[in-house]
């Protein structure tokens, strides 16, 4: 109740500032219609002098533009069209018609010296309200498309700026230096102890690597294949890592086929590592293991990603609250309200972060 | 003088590169005789304390403490004189890659070393120590010039993980929580703060209260011309020193007023009470 009446309240707010340059424009444009309009009618009524409909069409245009126009910053916009939203849009228009039809039939009269409304002129009267009527439908029409049109512009570069940075932020946090040159470093043991052990070690790298540039691009994959690049990063960290790090991952056969984000899950991993295995001497375990569930509105997909490490750092550092915003933005643009993260800490210890969303049979 | 073998001891969480390291370092140095690799910064302390090796390769990034830390914790509790003094260890720090550190090293003595570790760098590395235990017997590498590179270090931004040099907001009021109440305590009534495990003790004439703050945020909060580091687990009030002391093991004390206790200073921060 309390929400409704402040939107009312917020609907009288003059959300946007008035652009002077933008509304000359808008005037020149609708003159310019009047213009046409004027010429229009006087090729059905070679008759009548020109300078008479022009006279009209132009006080009655300018009018009703200027009260629409200008009106709609009374209003809250919609941010899609910058048009007000809800019922005003539907009512700003129509009384700057009526309003503008009937001030623009005095001010032309009053400019040509003579009446429209002189009786017997209800054919005329049909006439000019049939084209009035017609001729503000086409230049609302007109400017309402051109609005809408530029907002769309402006949010998808906002959000192609936007994904394209995330997309970069995801690299930098993947090919973070740390990770690269201690695995490269490993590798190099490796190659003179154990070089069959190494050559295993670089084809999880690349796979890894060619995952995470290619996560961008490609925007679903099956979650059998979610869980093999999960492994070969993990893989990598177990070498690294040694006896201080063991892993599980838990896939049904009935879900190896459904469709999930590409590398969703990967954040949470290097989360359970970074922040919950590496700072203990110990070290740990990870289980990642997917499910299913009852949901609302049908089945939902369970992924649960569990680390018996440190637990949650009182104040997450950077990396980690990037890590969790960004599985959280993804699931959100995916799902909407239907996809959510859930990270607990468990009494037993250490941290569990569960993804859960719709499941979509396998295509 | 025959010197006896140098030993050293090597601090690396992973196995592979601890293993690496120690083959690297046979080949460049065969005479060298490594005598123990841990995997964590508190073992690394702890063995470092028992063997008195005279070098040291710490990892900077290692479970439990860094490798940094480790090397603060160790410059304050290796015995400096007495009997069984011996000089600090010539440090070497090894890590992946992080700009800052390169950077801070890069004006430092101290070496560093880069992962994975080349030959023909290490052998440079070897060079140096070989130099530095070679000109002196007994092969002093200076602890004060240590000391400071590592101050130096620990203010480097990015070096330590969760330090920022930056100090944020002046902390006034101080919550501490006893039981069931929140007592506000004025920060211009305490003398000093603390480290106990997990706790932070904060100390006014009066009174003692207990927080759970690391006493690393604590610092970025407090004014450093009001507050000074004593020790890596100790911040006091600079106008409530009274007397610094010095005992016949040359560690200084110092006394406050209005507090009865002896607050240790480290080695690390002596240099604040050298009399003009």
């Amino acid at each position: 109740m309390s929400a409704a009446l402040h939107d009312r309240d917020g609907a009288w707010r003059r959300a946007t500032p008035i652009d002077w340059l933008d509304k000359l424009r808008n005037l020149l444009r609708t003159m310019a219609f009047c213009l046409v309009i004027a010429a229009i009618q006087c090729a059905f009524q070679p008759d009548w002098p020109y300078d008479i409909p022009l006279r009209y069409s132009l006080a009655i245009g300018t009018l009703c533009w200027a009260l629409i126009d200008f009106g709609r910053h009374l209003f809250r916009p919609n941010p899609d069209t910058g048009w007000p939203a809800g019922i005003p849009g539907l009512v700003l228009p129509a009384l700057g018609i009526i309003l503008g039809y009937l001030g623009g039939n005095l001010l032309a009269a009053w400019w040509c010296g003579f009446s429209s409304w002189a009786p017997g002129g209800g054919a005329q009267l049909r006439i000019s309200i049939g084209i009035t009527l017609l001729a503000s439908f086409a230049v609302i029409y007109f400017f309402y498309s051109g609005s809408k049109h530029t907002r769309l512009h402006a949010r998808m570069d906002e959000a192609r700026g936007q994904a394209a940075e995330a997309q970069l932020r995801l690299l930098q946090t993947q090919l973070e230096p740390h990770m690269l040159f201690n695995t490269l470093a490993n590798l190099r043991m490796l190659i003179g102890t154990d070089p069959a052990r190494a050559q295993q070690m670089i084809d999880r790298m690349i796979d890894y690597l060619r995952a995470t540039l290619s996560a961008s691009r490609s925007t679903e994959h099956p979650l059998a294949t979610e869980f093999e690049r999960l492994r070969d990063y993990l893989e990598l960290m177990a070498m690294r890592m040694g006896p201080r790090m063991a892993y599980t991952l838990t896939l049904p056969e009935a879900l190896r086929a459904v469709p999930v984000p590409t590398l969703l899950l990967q954040p949470l991993v290097e989360n359970a590592i970074r922040h919950g295995l590496e700072p203990q001497v110990a070290g740990g375990r990870i289980s990642v293991r997917a499910g299913t569930r009852p949901g609302a509105h049908g089945p939902l997909l369970v992924i649960e990603v569990h680390d018996t490490g440190a637990g949650l750092p009182p104040a997450p550092p950077p990396g980690q609250r990037f890590g969790l915003s960004q599985v959280r933005e993804r699931l959100a643009s995916l799902h909407g309200s239907a996809g959510t993260l859930d990270v607990q800490t468990p009494s037993a210890g250490g941290t569990c972060a569960c993804v859960t969303f719709p499941l979509r049979p396998a295509p | 003088m025959n010197q006896p073998a140098p030993r050293a001891l090597i601090a690396e969480d992973e196995p592979l590169l601890a293993a690496a390291l120690q083959q690297e370092l046979s080949r460049a140095w065969p005479g060298l005789q490594i005598v123990a690799t841990v995997g964590d910064g508190l073992s690394a302390v702890r063995q470092a304390l028992a063997l008195q090796p005279e070098l040291l390769f710490f990892d900077i990034r290692m479970p439990g403490q860094s490798g940094l830390d480790a090397a603060v914790e160790l410059a304050e509790d290796w015995p400096g004189t007495g009997p069984s003094a011996r000089p600090f260890p010539a440090l070497v720090f090894v890590t992946a890659y992080d700009q800052y550190a390169v950077q801070a090293f890069e004006a430092q003595a101290i070496d560093y070393l880069l992962k994975p570790i080349q030959p023909a760098r290490l052998q440079k590395t070897v060079q140096k120590l070989q130099q530095a235990l070679a000109n002196h017997a007994p092969y002093a590498i200076d602890l004060e010039a240590t000391m400071a590179q590592l101050r130096h270090l620990l203010a480097a931004p990015g070096v330590v993980p969760g330090s920022s040099a930056s100090s944020g907001a002046a902390l006034t009021l101080i919550p501490a929580s006893s039981g069931n109440r929140v007592h506000m305590v004025p920060v211009a009534e305490v003398l000093y703060f603390e480290a106990a495990d997990k706790y932070v003790r904060v100390l006014t004439a009066a009174r003692e209260f207990l927080i759970r703050t690391p006493l690393k945020e604590l610092i970025a909060q407090l004014d450093q011309r009001v507050f000074w580091q004593i020790h890596r687990s100790t911040l006091v009030r600079a106008d409530a020193i009274t007397t610094v002391t010095r005992d016949e093991a040359g560690k200084l004390h110092l006394e406050l007023t209005g507090r009865p206790e002896k607050l240790p200073v480290s080695r690390l921060y002596a240099h604040l009470f050298k009399a003009m």
